[in-house]
């Protein structure tokens, strides 16, 4: 035996010995592996019982209102008392007439508001105070923007109307378009504006040719979301537009609309009734629903 | 590492055939006594013409002022709010920073190229032709987009797919096609401001290759962080240098020549440190 050579092989064993293989097999019940596996199916639980709401209401929609649907009920007139049959085209056509109303005062108004919170003047005061004050207007009670119209406009032109209800709708929508669409247009990137600045752009030009094209579609997605949370609006339209049984032939008379229509019917004592509101309820859901997609589908970056 | 950072003298005389040019056509005659951000005093005393068919590099170390000077011969600097501009330059004997000169049409004469490669999130022809409506170009706007393309040495690449976003081009093809926005109006002078520094050596190549069929139609300014490519493209060098003394980083000329004569028989000693490589 050398010596020298038997240090070696104690060393070698040593280091073995130190060096034991790891085991990297996962270990089922090692506490640290049940608290994360516990962990993941709490989590997993509760985005499942969040998507329980909704799909519980689609399904009864679906159900309840999807029998309902043909032709009669999307184009004909609210029945009466113990009438068959009829339905709540003119409801669908004062929903769109008043969202109408409103995208035409909420969108230009907000995207000229959110050039100037963007561009023109992003760090004044003037700014700084209405791009506050358009966040508390987002967490407004939507039925105040409803007794500011009726205030406004509505004991001014002496009648409620679908102009009413389309300002009142019109309110709601606006911070929405002003902050999305600043943020949209934020998200141009300086060197784009550079590059225009650069080639002998104006201000306006810049803003015209490369900010408002470049922000277009996180603009739209923004006026689409908005045009949703209105269309499915009640409140505003309870003292605006009123409610009518028959299809708007003017501005200023009281006008129907799907959210008022639910909110009618739904409380009737007569079957045919409450079949139109489940049913109403589902086209109302079903506009949002596509308005949403929409807004998904722009949303999305061009490459 | 020494041997490497001195220019090799056959690519300066590949680069710059012309030697000792009789008069330079000076275009663009910058003249700057004092630029100010707010209180900072960034740049002084410092004289570069810009001459036609020439490429006036500018080089030197980092906050050495040279990309500011360069951003204030076409008046971009104006952009920033605390800019102040003392001195005069020269286009067409009017001084651009004249009270009643308009900087957004100073814009459209003395074009600009940027660090990162900038296209417009619209088509390639789009962005080519951008600077034509600008201008209410009247004639046949695709003959002078393909022009400007082939100029730009990217129309075989794209030719076929000229509806694409410009943003789906590689970064290289995307600097090209910010040089083809830019010349497609035909400006007199091109201002590049570290075009390369944001591509890899193939593009780069590319993008130089570029400057120097470039340069035979615009006067070219180009500011660079790598003096290998000052040696490779510039005709004339501009050695830009900073002064501690008053307190603040402030960035002054310290001497303009001949590329060749910059990079091998500088006149100071500062510049010779600096193409040396002793500092950066």
């Amino acid at each position: 035996m050398i010596p020298v050579a038997s240090m070696v092989d104690d060393d070698a064993a040593m280091a073995a010995a130190v060096r034991a293989i790891p085991r990297l097999e996962r270990q089922t019940f090692e506490s640290r592996a049940l608290k994360s596996g516990l962990l993941t199916t709490l989590t997993w639980a509760a985005a499942l019982l969040a998507a329980v709401p909704l799909f519980s209401v689609l399904y009864m929609l679906v159900v309840e209102g999807g029998a309902r649907i043909d032709l009669e009920a999307l184009t004909a007139l609210p029945p009466a008392g113990f009438e068959q049959g009829g339905g709540f085209g003119n409801a669908i056509v004062g929903t769109l007439l008043m969202v109408g109303i409103a995208s035409a005062i909420a969108v230009p108004l907000g995207i000229v508001a959110a050039i100037y919170l963007s561009i023109l003047g992003a760090h004044t005061r003037v700014a700084r105070v209405s791009r506050f004050l358009a966040k508390v207007l987002t967490g407004l009670p939507s039925i105040l923007a409803g007794v500011f119209a009726y205030a406004a406009v509505v004991l001014w032109m002496g009648s409620y109307s679908a102009i009413a209800g389309g300002v009142a709708l019109g309110m709601l929508m606006l911070p929405t378009v002003v902050l999305t669409a600043e943020e949209a247009m934020k998200e141009v990137p300086q060197r784009m504006k550079d590059a225009a600045f650069g080639m002998g752009c104006t201000r306006s030009q810049v803003i015209w040719s490369v900010v408002l094209p470049t922000g277009l579609p996180g603009i739209l997605t923004g006026v689409m979301l908005a045009v949703a949370g209105a269309a499915g609006e009640s409140a505003p339209l309870l003292f605006t537009a009123l409610f009518s049984n028959y299809y708007v032939s003017e501005m200023v008379e009281p006008t129907a609309s799907l959210s008022i229509l639910i909110y009618n019917f739904s409380a009737m004592p007569f079957d045919n009734q409450i079949s139109l509101a489940w049913a109403a309820s589902l086209v109302l859901v079903f506009m949002v629903l596509i308005i949403n997609i929409l807004a998904r589908l722009i949303g999305q970056p061009k490459v | 590492m020494n041997a490497t950072m001195t220019p090799n003298r056959v690519t300066i005389q590949e680069a710059a055939p012309v030697k000792k040019t009789a008069i330079d056509d000076v275009v663009l005659d910058c003249k700057v006594r004092k630029i100010h951000y707010g209180d900072f005093l960034a740049v002084r005393d410092s004289n570069v013409p810009i001459a036609r068919k020439q490429i006036t590099g500018f080089i030197g170390p980092s906050g050495c002022g040279k990309s500011t000077v360069l951003r204030s011969l076409n008046r971009m600097n104006d952009l920033i709010d605390v800019f102040r501009f003392d001195g005069q330059v020269t286009y067409h004997g009017k001084d651009i920073y004249a009270r009643d000169v308009d900087p957004v049409v100073v814009r459209r004469y003395i074009g600009m190229v940027f660090q990162q490669p900038n296209p417009f999130s619209m088509s390639i022809f789009d962005n080519v032709a951008f600077g034509l409506k600008l201008n209410r170009f009247k004639g046949d706007t695709h003959e002078k987009v393909e022009k400007a393309l082939r100029g730009a040495a990217l129309w075989d690449e794209v030719k076929g797919k000229l509806k694409n976003s410009g943003l789906s081009l590689s970064g290289g093809q995307q600097q090209r096609l910010c040089i083809a926005r830019a010349i497609a109006t035909e400006p007199e002078v091109l201002l590049m401001d570290e075009p390369c520094s944001a591509l890899d050596p193939i593009a780069t190549r590319q993008v130089e290759e570029l400057m120097l069929e470039l340069k035979e139609n615009f006067a070219v300014a180009l500011v660079t962080h790598n003096m290998q490519q000052a040696t490779r493209v510039a005709d004339k060098t501009a050695f830009f240098g900073v002064d501690m003394s008053a307190g603040g980083r402030t960035g002054y000329l310290v001497e303009m020549g001949d590329t060749d004569q910059i990079f091998n028989h500088p006149r100071e000693q500062l510049t010779r440190q600096y193409v040396a490589g002793e500092f950066s």
